[in-house]
């Protein structure tokens, strides 16, 4: 889109509109959660979160992938970075994740391991015939956005004849996620602001439950403040009114069933099953695993990676971030044993997590 | 094949001799550099202002300038900010083995044009050739000094609740020349680096106005940074209006493909000028007679609401934190 378009999306005038209708309507408190990392960052850095009346409460949700990636999920791609024959390909913001012991992959690299930051899945092709005598591990973190790449990446790897390139396979599924933090009595929510990216691959369809289930509204909503505020005021609306829908505010990018065809190949080589979330636990459906059909680019398969629950990170407070039960600030960590600079929870790592932005943007 | 920098150049015998008397002194030489003593005698006396910067730019070429004149602007820039006269200078290169001997011929005449442009004279120098690997292409270092006019001099923790913040131009325009020459991308519009010396602007500005606080060019870190470090050691709150910002649309446009932030690209010919009201629009006045200046405008006010911290009021009217820059800031390219 032209910046000047973009620009419309961010009009003060129209924005101070849409907060005085808003404070006109709101009765009693409305409690949101945006569900993506990106939502977050737009929502402090154009100053949003100090314009939002009181009664907006406003949560982030697990909508980075960064921040849900399990413990488990970490040590295993950091016990790999260990492994001599592994060249391991990874998008730049794993580097700095802290796993046991505050190990991350930034220390391994320094410490000889064979890392390589790629922009793309399909630079790991290249990357797995340049070295024929290394296994090229790709570490497959993300949601429905990136998964559909990732796929087709192997599809190609399989068309070309390379055989040594694996995926360790960690994606995991939005709308299921939301099913369970819906269903958590512990959690108390009157709407979701839903991701933009992930929609426009999936649609808006997977998210009606949210409507009909349990009688929530939610809106996915393009990344300017202007969509922000149209989402917010669309949710009061329905609420005064009793009603409850799912309905998409980003129909520039968001088509009504998403992209088909992205589904498709990403169905095509994965397959649903269970999986650890980080601070939330296991949840059934949640993730994406390898079809039996594609192992050979199985690199849990490859060396016999099983991920299981355990102790939570001692202090760190992710979890009730990520579920919206607390604040970041709420943590005893926060900006003290845990900032930007030496995180101790991917929240603090990842630029779209929640602690990460509160602490980089937030005043007072 | 074009001739090259060997590691003969920097032995000491012969080849270097024909380097330095050709090339350098041919160049940047005056009577104090050519006399090739073991150190330039100088006339110095009172209080002296005095820096020192390592140039260590990727590419060593790009819009707008060279690694040589950008030594010279730098250094310049940075002694010329305590409200002094710059006068001398040193250079130091570490050649890279195997430079194209074009390439450091064009570099130092950039930087003899960037010295007679700015009135200072080189009096000591020194070369190193290094083998292939040891350094990216060409180091240089240049240190500065000259004579401090103002008393007291303007100093970064002097900035007071109730001054005015002023910047001399256009934000961002030479940290996204160097990552867009970087990472291979021409943008549509042209955007070029703002390298250049500011030090006959800045005399000019502290003669005519000595109530002048702080002087600081928002180099690496860009203004975010520099202004988080003034408000640090002032102890005070500077509340940025983020509409009042001047920033070229094509640099606006380029960072948003790149995922950059424009408030921390490095810049190396503006400068932020704290003062007190009552002067901030005469001190306007002064640098928008210079083409150097002829951008400059308001940005922020110091308060003395948060202390220490840089606060954005943004084009929403909402206000948010302004921090530090953690790390490098890297492009993203998908
Ligand atoms: S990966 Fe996509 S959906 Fe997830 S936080 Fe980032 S932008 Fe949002
Ligand atoms: S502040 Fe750090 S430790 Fe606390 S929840 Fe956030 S990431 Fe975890």
């Amino acid at each position: 889109m032209s910046f000047e378009l973009l620009e419309k999306f961010r009009d003060p005038e129209l924005c101070r509109k849409l907060l005085d209708k808003m404070r006109g309507e709101l009765t009693d408190e409305l409690r949101f959660m945006e569900v993506c990392g990106t939502h977050t960052v737009a929502i402090f850095q154009s100053g949003l979160r100090s314009l939002l009346p009181e009664k907006i409460v406003h949560l982030s949700g697990p909508g980075c992938p960064v921040c849900v990636t399990h413990e488990s999920e970490v040590n295993a791609f950091l016990d790999l970075a260990g492994n001599e024959r592994v060249i391991l390909a990874t998008f730049g913001d794993l580097m700095r994740v802290p796993g046991e012991g505050r190990r991350n992959l930034k220390k391994a690299q320094a410490d000889g391991a064979r890392i390589k930051v790629v922009y793309s899945p399909f630079d790991t092709l290249k990357l797995a015939k340049e070295n024929p005598d290394a296994l090229v591990v790709f570490i497959g973190v993300g949601f429905e956005t990136t998964a559909p790449t990732i796929a087709g990446t192997m599809k190609m790897a399989r068309r070309q004849g390379i055989r040594n390139l694996r995926v360790l396979c960690f994606h995991k599924t939005v709308p299921t996620a939301l099913d369970a933090l819906l269903s958590d009595t512990a959690i108390n929510l009157d709407g979701f602001i839903l991701p933009g990216h992930v929609s426009a691959i999936i649609g808006t369809d997977p998210y009606d439950f949210i409507a009909e289930k349990y009688g929530k509204s939610a809106v996915v909503t393009g990344f300017e403040p202007l969509d922000i505020l149209q989402s917010l005021n669309q949710m009061i609306e329905w609420r005064n009114t009793g009603e409850a829908h799912v309905a998409n505010n980003y129909t520039r990018i968001v088509g009504e069933h998403g992209n088909p065809k992205a589904m498709e190949i990403m169905y095509e080589v994965f397959e649903p099953c269970d999986a650890l979330w980080r601070g939330i636990g296991m949840i059934p459906g949640s993730g994406l695993e390898i079809r039996p059909e594609w192992e050979e680019f199985d690199a849990k398969k490859e060396f016999g990676i099983v991920i299981t629950d355990g102790p939570a990170l001692k202090g760190c407070k992710c979890g009730d971030i990520l579920k919206g039960i607390k604040q970041p600030d709420e943590c005893p960590l926060f900006g003290k044993a845990c900032t930007p600079a030496d995180p101790v929870g991917p929240c603090m790592v990842s630029t779209e997590g929640s602690c990460a932005a509160y602490y980089k943007y937030k005043l007072d | 094949m074009s001739e090259k920098v060997l590691l003969d150049y920097g032995s000491g015998g012969r080849a270097s001799q024909r380097l330095i008397s050709q090339l350098f002194l041919g160049n940047l030489g005056n009577d104090e550099l050519n006399r090739l003593n073991d150190a330039a005698e100088l006339a110095v006396s009172g209080r002296v202002a005095m820096s020192t910067d390592s140039f260590t730019v990727d590419p060593i070429f790009f819009p707008g300038g060279n690694i040589g004149s950008l030594a010279v602007h730098g250094t310049v820039n940075d002694v010329a900010m305590m409200g002094a006269i710059p006068k001398y200078m040193t250079c130091a290169y570490i050649i890279e083995e195997g430079l194209p001997m074009d390439d450091l011929e064009v570099i130092v005449k950039s930087m003899a044009e960037a010295v007679e442009h700015a009135g200072v004279l080189i009096v000591s120098g020194d070369t190193k050739v290094v083998p292939k690997g040891a350094v990216d292409k060409i180091f240089i270092n240049t240190t500065g000094i000259g004579d401090i006019i103002v008393d007291p001099a303007p100093s970064g923790d002097s900035a007071r609740s109730g001054d005015a913040v002023l910047i001399s131009g256009t934000i961002g325009d030479h940290g996204l020349t160097i990552l867009g020459t970087r990472e291979g991308l021409d943008f549509e519009a042209e955007v070029k680096s703002d390298s250049a010396a500011l030090n006959h602007l800045l005399v000019r500005l502290v003669q005519e106005l000595p109530e002048v606080h702080v002087l600081r060019d928002p180099t690496r870190g860009g203004l975010a940074t520099t202004l988080n470090e003034i408000t640090t050691s002032s102890n005070v709150c500077c509340e940025l209006n983020e509409n009042a910002l001047p920033i070229r649309p094509e640099v606006k446009g380029g960072c948003s493909i790149l995922g950059l932030d424009p408030l921390y690209l490095a810049n190396e010919g503006k400068f932020i000028c704290i003062l007190p009201e009552a002067h901030a629009e005469q001190a306007l006045e002064i640098m928008r007679a210079d083409p150097l200046g002829q951008d400059a405008c308001r940005i922020g006010t110091m308060t003395d609401a948060n202390p220490g911290k840089v606060v954005l009021v943004t084009g929403l009217g909402g206000k948010r934190l302004l921090g530090m820059l953690e790390g490098e800031q890297l492009p993203r390219i998908c």
